[in-house]
């Protein structure tokens, strides 16, 4: 088991010695001098421009700028962006926020999706479950702009709920309405597959072994059919939070959350090498923790799955 | 005592919708008395299963009761509440069910699952008891080291301990009444002999009554007091197993007896053949095959055929599994050889090297005298197929689904790209009559059709390129004892017909009585024993065929 998650966080290495690689190419190739853009109209001193590409080694080769970059990041130097913050301190600011937004829409949508999936597998064909199939088609087809505008109108300015925008500090009270939009757009997909799979397991032999031993009904849905039906929704669930965790930029452009989403979409616009490279870094080390939670949790729930 | 445990009156259950039900019991009425062993005996379709659910309220999807009674210690258990039959279940009934395979949850250990019948039950309370009382009954059912083996998983358990824990589940509340449905079907014979002793000794012991389901009369008539024959979803004859067995009066109990194969039974003689039986030609060939071994060439000869598979054991590791260990027999032209032995044994694999679906690792393969062991070519390959066809185990699984009839037996003529459309077509309906189908199944579809007839679909398939050798994996386990001794039939007649050759690969010792001319026995990958089947049958030299010979049920009641 240790072995295994030895092996897995080693593979971390060459996936972001590649990404990194990559974003940074891809930015450096951007068209446009990120400078003159910081200038707007105005013509800059040349003796300044001068002295600003030299700082931010603008004036090297793409390789030389990139070995520069990673090795302060290997020292915990992300580096300035172009309008002189630290870009340690930018990600310090937008992880937690989004962090905060995806926990409160990823256990929203568990929850949901766990519930009204186990009910409606059980009740397959009826009145309930038929409702809640066209529902979640509706949340399936509707794009998640138009259920965030919908959402900030009626319940943020119309009934006045909740404010309609995130302010600065962005506290757990008011994500409370991205998290359910975006909770709402993800459901019911992991509805789906928590009623499907509950469907087939309750035809499942070993259920009719558990009635059969007498044990009552209240006690074979929980243990015998719950925690069977679990595996794809969990790993649906964990595939979501990390989406999540990489920033939802359009709600978060929407509400104004000042998260992951809103900090890389500004930096890409202006051309901000080291911001970008450095949010990827830490979005692809999301990525690979948030998927080896999942394939551990799968260990826990299904003991036929062992690693090696 | 005079009152039975368990009475059933005109039981009827309907499968289906309220507006359009299909019954699938017409009132079935039977007693069992307390001690008693009664089976009910059917195959596949008749009922003996819906029977079984239909007592402890457990039918499975739409079915449910719709007339009768089932009276157990004077109460109707159809009028129960869901509280009332759930406390039924386990204390009063115990049930084992058909496929331990899939019957345990695999995401709880075995420990877990029968403290939870010891709980639900209320034989124990506390922590201890629960726990003593888990141990208590799975040492009973035959786990010694049941203590040790409490935290593991199904996963980790053979077929025959995991049927062990099943009946253990079943009997931890002491239950008057126990069901077993078809409780050793899915297990090797040997395991199957064990497991049946091993309740017959349990439910002897407490005076537990136990309704019995199974498809096979040898079985039934050995280990029941009575016997309960059902047809199409009705009770056709009832009575003591041995009168059942000798003097049968229902015409469908008739053909079940005459049908099942027994160590009694004879080799199948064709209908067909004039002058030489099979019989005669299979023992005359391997009588004279010492003597004329050069002159005649053998369809399929092996010699020190070995298999070995490497198993991962680590991340660059593996150890060696030896699944077929030097193996060499000969099967002489228009014979059929029978490879036996348990599951694991080795015999699936050998068939997959002589189809060349396998490369050996050592040792040589010669069809009809050329060599075949190494690589061929494609067009070699290619003509080595035309001249060997296989027929699977599983009649649902090999055929494609989406494909008709027509368009399955004609394909083996499409890529080996023999005739025309319409010669194809001809072909088709002749090998259509060949297996005794009729030309208008030609644009069903495989689900439409029984397990037999997909099975014949299969035979025509196979015969489809005139071939010389046919190997039959498995070909007749799934199917029930009718069906099985119509295919059976069907293989002979064409045998002698067309000069086939069969290598017949099964685990069923009854069957190989009545299909073999000759028998190589195996266990863990080594040819143990081989002769001829009367030879092997009247005297097993080695302890393992002994062993595969006793466990055929009702083989002691028949002989």
């Amino acid at each position: 088991m240790i072995r295994y998650i030895l092996r897995r966080l080693l593979q971390v290495i060459p996936v972001l010695l590649g990404t990194t690689f990559l974003i940074y190419y891809m930015v450096f190739a951007m068209p446009g001098d990120p400078l003159l853009t910081l200038f707007g109209d105005k013509t800059p001193n040349p003796a300044l421009l001068e002295q600003l590409r030299a700082q931010y080694h603008l004036d090297q080769p793409f390789i030389v700028q990139y070995l520069l970059y990673l090795g302060g990041a290997l020292r915990g130097d992300f580096g300035t962006s172009y309008s002189g913050q630290a870009v340690s301190e930018i990600l310090a600011r937008t992880f937690p926020v989004t962090l905060r937004l995806a926990v409160i829409a990823v256990v929203l949508e568990l929850v949901l999706a766990v519930v009204i999936g186990l009910v409606s597998g059980l009740r397959k064909g009826k009145f309930f479950d038929n409702i809640n199939l066209i529902i979640s088609l509706v949340l399936l087809s509707v794009p998640i702009f138009v259920l965030a505008f919908l959402a900030q109108y009626f319940i943020g300015i119309k009934l006045g709920w909740a404010r309609p925008t995130v302010s600065g500090s962005a506290p757990w009270s008011e994500l409370l309405l991205p998290g359910i939009v975006l909770a709402l757009s993800l459901y019911a997909t992991s509805m789906r597959l928590t009623r499907a799979s509950v469907i087939t397991t309750m035809n499942q032999d070993f259920v009719r072994t558990a009635y059969s031993k007498g044990l009552p009904r209240r006690r074979v849905i929980p243990v015998h059919v719950l925690r069977n039906s679990l595996i794809p929704t969990i790993t649906n669930v964990g595939t979501d939070f990390g989406v999540l965790m990489v920033g939802a930029t359009v709600t978060e452009g929407i509400f104004n959350v000042p998260g992951v989403g809103n900090a890389v979409f500004q930096a890409i616009r202006h051309s901000q090498g080291p911001t970008v490279v450095s949010f990827v870094t830490v979005m692809v080390l999301i990525y690979v923790f948030v998927n080896l939670g999942v394939d551990l949790l799968y260990a826990l729930l299904d003991p036929r799955i062992r690693y090696e | 005592m005079s009152k039975p445990i368990l009475s059933v009156r005109d039981l009827r259950v309907a499968f289906g919708n309220k507006k359009a039900p299909v019954e699938a019991l017409h009132g079935v009425s039977l007693d069992i008395w307390p001690g008693e062993t009664v089976a009910i005996v059917g195959e596949s379709g008749s009922g003996k299963s819906t029977t079984a659910s239909a007592i402890i309220n457990l039918l499975p999807g739409s079915g449910r009761i719709t007339g009768g009674s089932v009276w157990f210690d004077d109460v109707d258990v159809s009028s129960l509440s869901r509280a009332e039959i759930e406390s039924l279940r386990g204390k009063g009934i115990g049930f084992v069910p058909q496929d331990p395979m899939a019957s345990l949850n695999p995401v709880w250990s075995v420990g877990f699952q029968v403290a939870e019948a010891v709980k639900a039950n209320g034989v124990a309370t506390t922590k201890k008891e629960v726990r003593e009382r888990t141990i208590q009954v799975l040492r009973d059912a035959g786990l010694s080291d049941a203590e040790q083996r409490l935290k593991q998983f199904p996963h980790q358990f053979s077929g025959g301990m995991k049927q062990r824990a099943l009946i253990a589940m079943a009997l931890a509340a002491n239950p008057k009444l126990l069901i077993a449905d078809e409780p050793t079907s899915a297990l090797d014979v040997t395991v199957q002999r064990v497991i049946l002793d091993f309740l017959s000794s349990m439910t002897r012991e407490t005076q537990t009554a136990v309704l019995l389901i199974t498809h096979d009369l040898g079985l039934a008539a050995e280990r029941a007091e009575r016997v309960i024959v059902m047809y199409r979803g009705e009770i056709v004859e009832a009575g003591p197993s041995l009168e059942i067995l000798q003097n049968p009066i229902h015409p469908y109990t008739k053909r079940l007896v005459a049908a099942a194969p027994s160590l009694a039974s004879r080799r199948i003689e064709s209908a067909v053949v004039e002058g030489r039986s099979a019989v005669d030609a299979g023992a005359t060939v391997s009588e004279s095959v010492p003597a004329h071994a050069a002159e005649v060439v053998p369809a399929i000869e092996i010699r020190d055929l070995t298999k070995v598979y490497p198993i991962r054991s680590g991340v660059f590791s593996s150890v060696d599994f030896t699944a077929v260990d030097h193996a060499s027999f000969v099967v002489p032209r228009g014979t059929t050889m029978a490879l036996v032995g348990e599951s694991g044994s080795g015999k699936s694999t050998i068939a997959k090297l002589i189809l060349k679906l396998e490369a050996p690792t050592s040792g040589s393969i010669q069809i009809n005298g050329a060599d075949t062991t190494n690589d061929l070519g494609s067009r070699d390959a290619l003509r080595l197929r035309r001249l060997m066809q296989p027929v699977f185990q599983d009649p649902y699984g090999s055929l494609d689904p989406l494909r008709s009839i027509e368009s399955i037996v004609s394909e083996p003529l499409v890529v080996h790209q023999v005739g025309d459309h319409k010669s194809r077509h001809d072909r088709v309906s002749e090998l259509l009559d060949q297996v005794s189908l009729g030309r208008g199944i030609a644009h069903r579809y495989p689900n439409e059709l029984s397990g037999g007839q997909r099975q014949r679909v299969a035979i025509a398939r196979a015969l489809a390129l005139k071939p010389e050798i046919i190997v039959l994996d498995e070909a007749v386990s799934a199917l029930d004892v009718l069906v099985q001794d119509q295919v059976l039939r069907l293989l002979t007649e064409l045998q002698t017909e067309l000069g086939l050759t069969y290598l017949f690969i099964t685990h069923d010792l009854a069957v190989v009585r009545v299909a073999a001319d000759h028998v190589s026995v195996m266990e863990k990958g080594k040819i143990v024993e081989s002769g001829t089947v009367d030879e092997i049958f009247a005297n097993p030299s080695q302890e393992y065929t002994r062993k595969l010979l006793d466990a055929i049920p009702g083989a002691n009641l028949l002989a």
